[in-house]
């Protein structure tokens, strides 16, 4: 009886190490985790995000690449130890093959590492922090979307072309108001007034507001993400600063989600963006109008976001053909890009971030009365983020 | 430079006076129940929501406050009479737990409700501007109505402590229960009136202070510490204390973030002293209690002995 036991054990561990080392085959479907802000004033990116990840999914058969896909969906409650630990489990319990959907920064390089060390790969659908750009950049890290700064680089740009000599600017005090700021600062090459960085998720701007009434700059340009430009916004107005001192955003704080809580009182925001629900191409006009139809609201360029990221994978997974274990050709297949964005064509460049135009919109009142972004021109063509040189990836 | 300092002021009454609508509150139902409620901050939260729910379902801003305040109130009321009255005899921590579960509950509950996200909760049209005070000066109107509405409470309360039969009972309650009780207040009802009061006054507080912040699960945690640092600054049972208390905490918190970052950016970088600045500022609010509780243990005007 002994011996037969015996027998057994080296019968379930031989199998055991034959599984293991069996070659890799094709996996039989794909798995994402979507990590997000779901709840808490900056949960309506988050929500976007998600839904426009969602809505690709659906309009491909909840199918990526041909391989049926199973999402995972996790909320950071926007707390950095929430989304590593969310980032941990879906990698060691629900091995998944993709992670994505991060939208702060903070919590993107808390969980980062850990990504990039278990070698997942990561598709930012938000998130473009400088250090992934630059000197840390990471074969498992890809952005779809833009670098921080970009979107400011691009107001500072529109700022400085238009005369503006005095001006504040604000963001919150974490890494991606301070990208934000360098790279407004980095185009706009005028006089800085004043540089007033607020705690991250204050709401409350009476003292900064009242601060910028006695500094009397000839323009303000905010980052303020989620919640907290809606009350910027709302609080400018409601200080009269509105009628002196033009106020001016990127287009995150200028998108459907702010215009919704926000209303009259921003019409004629000048804001710059990368997508822009004008934007001409076919699959940007069938995505806007499938978004309205699936959700009832028009989409922020968060949902475009997520949807874009959800079509690279989707790329990918269907060039290398199922063998999404082959992490290198994986990997050369997400560097191709080989999709149709809905921002027309897309490359990346060679720190795996995307290159670009930058628009400008203006907010405005359509003649039935709603309020929406126009897009009026391109204020970047073309545009590589500042980091690319440090990066040392081929 | 001068209208600087007056706005800057304004702020800091405003942010005083909503401190002491939910301080007011929680220095009773200590002083005089002697419970340590900690979902007094769930109250504020609760008030905020159906406010924006009322708000919502309405349209009309004047129409919800009053209505969410009666809720509020009404919940309040139930809760005293099935769960915290059951706190009275008990010790503090026991107090603590048991509200602490409170506030976890709340939370959930209100999630079940109204989902994750905030919901938005806009001032009236009317006061969505601002006024002109001084020449130069423009302020807006909706602080204005905030300030307004906290020197009101704050009238009514002192004439309601110091001019009514109520208020007689309320201090004398808080100066020594076991006394008052022998000599023939009504504990009960007293109690179950006084919690009620307070959830009023945290609706208030909430439903006003909604359009400025963001009505959202968790808002109650956030002012829930000031509350109570106030309460220790000004003396536990003391209606004068809390508003003394407030004020001071109101004052130096406003002032504090407002002009630190201005003396520290002549020292230091803008980000180091805008991050500095801030957590200075809200460190300032414990040194002075620190400072009071140094010379004063008791707090500034304390209630009892």
């Amino acid at each position: 009886m002994r011996f037969s036991f015996h027998a057994a054990r080296i019968i379930a561990i031989a199998s055991l190490a034959a599984a293991a080392l069996n070659p890799a085959q094709a996996a039989d479907k794909v798995r994402i985790g979507f990590i997000s802000t779901l709840s808490g004033p900056a949960s309506a990116l988050g929500v976007d995000i998600r839904d426009g990840f969602n809505l690709a999914l659906k309009t491909s058969g909840n199918k990526i690449g041909g391989l049926p896909a199973e999402i995972i969906i996790g909320d950071d409650a926007q707390k950095p130890e929430t989304g590593k630990q969310l980032a941990d489990k879906f990698m060691k319990s629900d091995k998944v093959d993709f992670l994505t959907g991060i939208v702060f920064t903070n919590i993107m390089l808390a969980a980062g590492p850990a990504v990039f060390e278990n070698k997942t790969f990561y598709i930012s659908a938000n998130s473009g922090p400088s250090q992934y750009a630059g000197e840390q950049c990471n074969p498992f890290f890809f952005n779809t979307t833009w670098q921080n700064d970009n979107l400011h680089e691009a107001m500072g740009k529109y700022l400085a072309d238009k005369g503006f000599r005095n001006v504040v600017i604000i963001a919150p005090n974490y890494p991606g108001g301070k990208d934000a700021l360098a790279g407004f600062k980095r185009l706009y090459t005028s006089k800085i007034a004043d540089e007033v960085y607020v705690t991250l998720n204050q709401l409350d701007f009476a003292a900064e507001l009242a601060q910028i009434r006695a500094t009397k700059p000839d323009a303000v340009y905010f980052f303020l993400p989620g919640g907290m430009g809606i009350n910027f916004i709302k609080q400018y107005a409601g200080a009269g600063l509105n009628k002196s001192i033009p106020l001016f955003t990127s287009g995150f704080s200028a998108d459907e989600d702010t215009i919704k809580a926000v209303g009259e009182a921003m019409v004629g925001m000048s804001n710059s963006t990368h997508w822009a629900a004008d934007l001409d191409n076919a699959q940007n006009q069938k995505f806007v109008a499938g978004f309205q139809k699936e959700y009832g609201r028009y989409p922020s360029l968060y949902a475009a976001q997520g949807y874009d990221a959800a079509m690279l994978i989707d790329a990918a997974v269907r060039d290398v053909k199922g063998r999404i274990e082959d992490k290198d050709a994986l990997r050369a297949a997400l560097r191709k890009a080989d999709f149709k964005s809905l921002r027309g064509d897309f490359r990346f460049n060679v720190n795996q971030f995307p290159i670009q135009h930058y628009y400008l919109r203006v907010v405005e009142k359509t003649p039935a009365g709603a309020i929406h972004n126009r897009t009026v021109g391109i204020i970047l063509k073309d545009h590589r983020d500042a980091y690319a040189g440090a990066c040392r990836m081929k | 430079m001068t209208l600087l300092i007056i706005e800057q002021l304004l702020n800091g009454l405003q942010f005083g006076l909503m401190l002491f609508l939910l301080a007011a509150g929680l220095t009773l139902v200590f002083g005089v129940m002697d419970v340590i409620n900690l979902a007094h901050g769930s109250l504020y939260m609760i008030g905020a929501f159906l406010m924006a729910g009322i708000a919502a379902l309405t349209g009309s801003f004047w129409m919800a406050l009053p209505l969410a305040l009666a809720a509020t109130a009404g919940l309040a009321w139930l809760l005293e009479i099935s769960l915290i009255k059951t706190l009275y005899r008990r010790d503090h921590l026991t107090q603590v737990l048991a509200t602490f579960a409170l506030i976890l509950i709340a939370n959930d509950v209100v999630r079940l409700i109204w989902g994750s996200q905030p919901l938005p909760l806009n001032a009236p049209e009317a006061l969505a501007g601002p006024v002109e005070l001084l020449p130069g000066l423009l302020y807006p109107a909706y602080r204005l109505l905030i300030i307004a509405c906290g020197a009101g409470v704050a009238i009514a309360l002192f004439l309601l402590i110091n001019h009514t039969q109520l208020g007689m009972w309320l201090r004398a309650g808080a100066s020594d229960r076991e006394m008052a009780e022998i000599l023939g207040v009504k504990v009960k009802p007293l109690f179950a009136v006084l919690f009620a009061f307070g959830g009023a006054l945290c609706a208030l507080a909430g439903a006003l202070l909604g359009p400025l912040s963001s009505v959202q699960i968790g808002m109650g945690e956030h002012i829930l510490i000031p509350a109570f640092v106030v309460v220790v600054i000004g003396g536990i049972g003391s209606i004068r204390g809390a508003f003394a208390g407030a004020l001071l905490v109101g004052m130096a918190d406003t002032l504090g973030r407002a002009f630190l970052p201005m003396v520290l950016r002549e020292i230091f970088s803008a980000s180091v002293a805008s991050n500095l600045g801030p957590a200075l500022a809200s460190m300032l609010i414990y040194l002075l209690m620190a400072l009071v509780l140094f010379f004063r243990p008791a707090g500034l005007f304390p209630a009892r002995g």
